[in-house]
């Protein structure tokens, strides 16, 4: 395995090159995926039969905190990534758990969005318009809590070996898919919830 | 549930369907057993991470799959070839055509293609292996438990019956009750996640790991048309993934996608399904083309004529290939401006398409032209591919579109693109690089007959349906009354599917004749060809090439051969190597059954079935591989018993 | 392949979509046949490029140790193979957008006459057909006369068919959501095949009508037999219509259109708003495959009326 010094460590080895490449490919499908969510969403949104529409159930307050919680993780992850390229292992692995916990809020209280909504007669068979909204978020929201496990795995990696070629690169990757998560839901706030109070 | 809803029963055809699947498995466990040959197939095969044997897995199930939708298809033309035929009822008839539609396009022409550039892609740039070969493992057993997970459906549960579009509100639990639209959605979904990783395997694969001095424009055809595909897979198929989401969401959980109530959309579907589909066309024809470029200029013994226009072609197919999608329903009611535009796209391709024909051409003119087996595929593509493409124009003219849409017109233009187009080119494929592979040639007596038998009856088989388009006949129409006069082309058409039956029955003699009579081929290069991969041994070694080969132009092995220069002068040295790994395999199986699971709505073994594969995932995340060395004793021993102690 | 053309020579009349009886299918007629030629064109000259390059340059004894030229390409010749397919598709783009705009509109000289309307849906296997202006309805058959423009406004009650008569113009699909209008005339008197030509299921096969055009005063006469005599449609029997897989002809004289309404007109996407503008128009959705499962709970809660 050849080891080029000069890169950073994620970047170290051609296969570590390959794989941030290959991921940030893999991003473009999934932006490809998202993009058909939306669409679907946008067409669907105006079809809301007999159900409740988005003006009637979204609600600021428990959004907006789902928007915070998840930027701020967005930024520590990015902490993480920069204390791993100081070669720091505990204060990588400690702004990892952190992005984790941040992570695990917002996924409760996009649950408790869904109850609410439940609660409030949509459920995924209500409408065109419920069944796409879920679809979305509960994508998104899935997307994270494939995030968290992923997360997980990758903290008890750093744990038993350290950072190496191995472990940052992994850690590098996750940052990006967490970056990209978070991208998602800036769109989700502006185009779904935004857009649905107006 | 009871046993008699769970298998399919009441069909003779079906029973004898089953009890020769029976006999067969156990046939097979018993050979195995035998001849004590369980430990090489996992050793070798199941674990294996080499993209050569993961390519030749590929083929294997291609194959079987053209055989399981050519029956489809003869059983379709047995049914059709007289008025008021018996043989089959209309919902066997709907599950056959459906089935005959997905299994082709989808288990039978990719993976096909898919085996193909497994095997010749990373041996054209000069690579080891591809980019992440366990990932191209799993990406193989995804698209393997999906095929399973399809092709059982016509024992257990009933197969779809909905088309292979599977259009809303037809495929709607409400229309098609039973679990055959399940086993569509998640089959394909399946399946579906291990093209897209192929997909971005083989871009990496591609850009990041080509031989010192391949450039981008001096890279074979057949790798530039590979790169091109995956693009495509990568921007589509998350289109289709999303598609058979919500189709699972509407059947299995009750949600209002496409349904008829509630502000769900039928069109949105069949938007949807042809902004993946059409794309789809491409992903398998464009390898194709890059097939044919490599053959015809390897029989003309010149190089390909018009390099970069062919390379700015494709790239221009592409981009187009997303701009057509409403062009599958005109008829749909989108209005005259709406029909224009994508009229105008659709024809928009005959130009670059044109300009690939004429390049082939061009590259036989003034060429010596050697006409073997692979060279009769290629070359019987370009006149029939020619009218597949001219009835292609015809059908994207809205208006007259309106009276081909769903008639067997348009049945005969698809044929006449996909079997020229995708077919013959795998085939041509499949005996151009077959000695790579094996390390001897097909017999080629037998390969022309087969041929000829093939590319004949092809003609006799679609040609007639042309003109049954016109006569008024529908396609999907499992039975007709006398007074229509559609029986005398019908039989002609039945008759050509014979003949072409008998014309795959050979191919496969052949591979059974070749091996064990066909002389061994010391050389590597039997065709006196042009790209890196005939510069090393046959069969290919583990490694590919003892060392790494540098380039300085394109074809470079031919300009090699001709200089009589070494592709490289370095020494020989160790080689690190990637270890086998079960794991893929047993993700593959984990998702076979979470697909199972959730066709019949079982919910706690789903759960258990998921939770299994995100288990997989986790201990795939933990392994720690550092591979392997080969030393470079061993390296030097292997390339002198290939090469019949020459080197 | 000989054979065929052989076939298309001695029997052209047999190609139902070349023999039109109006004028919306004779502007397709003439399209595909205009197109048919062009394509001819094309074909004939990659043929004999293909027949010469194939049998000059193939390897003989006598050529033998001839090692071909290395030839990057010709930018001229390459131009020249992207122009003429670009002027090609120029040409055939104009006549594509002419023959389009011209079919969906009411074919040219019978623009003056007020459109007969006839909705056409299909439930299951069958095809309804109701008159709104003579007030009847009819089953599996539609009856028009001659030299009138028709508009045949489409809808379905369940999967997505496609209405096609081919004699007098191209297929359009009939949906459950909005309506899709075909503008056609019969300038010759007699029987023509319609079908659905879109694949829906166990009866697909058997999914068609007659189309009978007939005289103006022969019309009238029909017309004014079927209100004598046929029996009125009730709300009741159309629902036990709609739930039967197939039937022969039938003839009511009253239309379903009062107690159904078909849905409104075109596209959906995205508009909508009020709550009831959006919801499927029928009243019921047949059973599964119209066999012995009448689902019909659903009967009359989802329609409230616009």
């Amino acid at each position: 395995m050849k080891i080029d010094a000069t890169q950073p460590l994620e970047y170290g080895t051609e296969e570590n090159r390959n794989r941030i490449f290959g991921f940030w490919l893999f991003l473009g499908a999934e932006i490809a995926l998202f993009a058909t969510l939306f669409t679907v969403y946008f067409v669907l949104v105006n079809r809301y039969a007999s159900g409740p529409s988005g003006a009637e159930i979204f609600e600021l307050t428990p959004v907006l905190l789902e928007t915070f919680l998840l930027l701020t993780s967005s930024f520590t992850i990015g902490l993480a990534i920069h204390a791993m390229r100081l070669g720091l292992k505990k204060q990588t692995m400690m702004f990892i758990v952190i992005t984790l916990l941040l992570g695990a809020a917002f996924l409760g209280i996009e649950i408790y969005e869904f109850f609410t909504y439940v609660h409030e007669g949509l459920t995924l068979s209500t409408s065109a318009f419920a069944s796409s909204l879920f679809t979305l978020l509960g994508t998104h929201g899935a997307h994270v809590a494939f995030g968290l496990l992923w997360g997980s795995v990758i903290l008890i990696q750093l744990k038993k070996h350290g950072l190496d070629h191995s472990t940052a690169n992994k850690s590098f990757i996750f940052s990006l898919y967490w970056h990209f998560l978070d991208v998602v839901w800036i769109f989700i706030f502006s185009f779904v919830y935004l857009k649905g109070l107006m | 549930m009871k046993w008699d809803e769970f298998f399919v029963t009441g069909d003779p055809l079906i029973y004898g369907a089953m009890v020769s699947i029976v006999l067969v498995s156990l046939a097979i466990l018993f050979g195995l057993t035998y001849y004590k040959k369980w430990g090489y197939l996992w050793r070798e095969w199941l674990t294996t991470v080499d993209h050569k044997k993961i390519g030749v897995m590929y083929i294997i199930c291609a194959l079987l799959m053209l055989f399981r939708g050519g029956v489809d298809a003869l059983l379709m033309r047995a049914q059709t070839a007289a008025p008021e035929m018996k043989f089959l009822d209309a919902q066997h008839y709907n599950e056959i055509f459906t089935t005959h539609g997905v299994i082709m396009i989808l288990f039978m022409a990719m993976p096909f293609i898919f085996g193909l550039m497994n095997v010749i892609v990373p041996l054209q740039i000069g690579a080891r292996d591809v980019a992440f070969p366990k990932l191209n493992a799993i990406s193989f057993w995804l698209f393997f438990a999906g095929a399973m997970l399809f092709n059982i459906s016509f024992i257990i549960g009933g197969s779809p019956d909905a088309g292979w579009s599977a259009y809303f509100p037809l495929a709607s639990i409400e229309f098609s009750p039973t679990v055959g639209n399940n086993y569509y959605s998640l089959s394909l979904q399946i399946s579906g996640i291990g093209t897209l990783l192929t997909g971005v395997n083989f871009i990496v694969t591609i850009l990041k790991m080509r031989a010192p001095g391949m450039t981008l424009m001096r890279m074979p055809m057949f790798t530039w048309s590979v790169l091109i595909t995956c693009l495509i897979i990568i921007f589509a198929f998350p289109v289709l993934t999303i598609a058979l989401l919500l189709m699972m969401f509407d059947r299995l959980f009750g949600s209002q996608f496409f349904t008829m109530a509630n502000g769900g959309m039928d069109m949105l579907w069949a938007n949807l399904f042809w902004v993946w589909g059409h794309p789809e066309v491409y992903i398998v024809i464009l390898p194709a083309f890059g097939i044919f470029s490599e053959i015809i200029s390897t029989f003309a013994r010149k190089n390909l004529y018009g390099y970069t226009s062919m390379v700015m072609s494709m790239v221009v197919i592409s981009a187009l290939s997303f701009l057509v999608w409403a062009h599958h329903f005109y008829t749909m009611g989108q209005g005259a401006m709406v029909n224009g535009f994508f009229s105008i796209t659709t024809m928009a391709i005959a130009v670059p398409t044109g300009v690939k024909i004429f390049n082939w051409l061009f590259t036989l003119h003034k060429g010596r032209i050697s006409f073997t087996t692979p060279m009769l595929y290629s070359l019987a593509f370009i006149p029939i591919f020619t009218i597949g493409g001219v009835t292609g124009v015809m059908l994207a003219m809205a208006s007259a579109d309106y009276q081909y849409h769903n008639t067997m017109f348009l049945v005969a233009h698809f044929h006449y693109v996909l079997i020229p187009g995708a077919v013959f080119a795998v085939i041509a494929g499949f005996h151009y690089w077959f000695p790579k592979v094996f390390g001897f040639r097909l017999n080629e007596r037998l390969g022309k007959m087969a041929f000829w038998f093939i590319a004949i009856s092809f003609n006799v088989t679609f040609f007639p349906m042309f003109f049954l388009g016109l006569q008024g006949m529908t396609r999907r129409t499992y039975t007709y009354s006398e007074e229509t006069g559609f029986g005398p082309l019908n039989l002609l058409s039945m008759i050509g599917a014979i003949g072409l039956a008998i014309g795959f029955i050979l191919l496969v003699y052949n591979i059974y004749w070749s091996t064990r009579y066909q002389p061994r081929d010391k050389t590597g290069d039997p065709w006196d060809a042009r790209a890196l991969e005939w510069s090393t041994p046959s069969p290919v070694p583990v490694y590919n090439f003892a060392v790494t080969p540098k380039v300085k132009g394109r074809d470079a092995f031919w300009f090699a051969k001709k200089n009589n220069e070494p592709l490289s002068d370095e020494k020989i040295t160790k080689i690190h190597m990637p270890s086998n790994t079960g794991k893929p395999f047993v993700l593959g199986v984990a998702f076979f059954f979470l697909g199972f699971f959730l066709v019949f709505s079982w919910w706690t073994p789903s759960i258990i079935a998921g939770i299994a594969v995100l288990i997989i995932l986790a201990t795939m995340s933990f392994e720690r591989d550092h591979g392997y060395y080969i030393p470079a004793e061993e390296i030097v021993q292997t390339e002198q018993k290939l090469r019949g102690d020459t080197v | 392949m000989f054979l065929s053309v052989v076939l298309l020579l001695s029997g052209c009349s047999s190609l139902t979509v070349l023999d039109p009886k109006g004028p919306a299918a004779r502007t397709l007629s003439d399209t595909i046949i205009f197109s048919i030629l062009m394509m001819i064109g094309v074909l004939v000259v990659v043929y004999v490029l293909y027949i010469y390059m194939l049998t000059k340059y193939r390897a003989r004894k006598s050529n033998e140790g001839y090692e071909p030229p290395h030839e990057e390409g010709n930018i001229w010749l390459e131009i020249t193979w992207t122009a003429i397919p670009i002027i090609i598709v120029a040409i055939l783009s104009v006549v594509t957008v002419k023959t389009t705009v011209a079919v969906e509109n009411v074919p040219e000289g019978y623009e003056s006459q007020k459109p007969l309307v006839i909705y056409a849906s299909s439930s299951n296997w069958k095809w309804h057909f109701s008159y709104p202006e003579e007030g009847i309805e009819t089953v599996n058959y539609v009856n028009i006369p001659t030299h009138r423009p028709i508009e045949f406004r489409l809808y379905s009650f369940g999967t997505i068919t496609s209405f096609w008569i081919p004699q007098l113009h191209g297929q359009k699909y009939a949906m459950s959501d909005m309506i899709t209008k075909l503008n056609m005339v019969a300038e010759e008197p007699g029987s023509m095949m319609g079908r659905n030509a879109n694949f829906n299921g166990e009866g697909f096969a058997h999914m068609e009508f007659e189309a009978l055009a007939m005289s103006a005063p022969e019309y009238e006469k029909w017309v004014d037999d079927v209100k004598a005599t046929a029996p009125e449609l009730t709300e009741d029997e159309f629902n036990k219509l709609l739930n039967t897989a197939h039937v022969g002809r039938m003839t009511f004289s009253s239309t379903h259109l009062e107690f159904s309404p078909p849905p409104e007109e075109g596209h959906h996407h995205g508009s909508g708003g009020d709550h009831s503008s959006d919801e499927s128009p029928d009243t019921e959705h047949d059973g599964h495959h119209g066999q012995d499962e009448h689902d019909n709970h659903d009967e009359q809660d989802s329609h409230d009326g616009h």
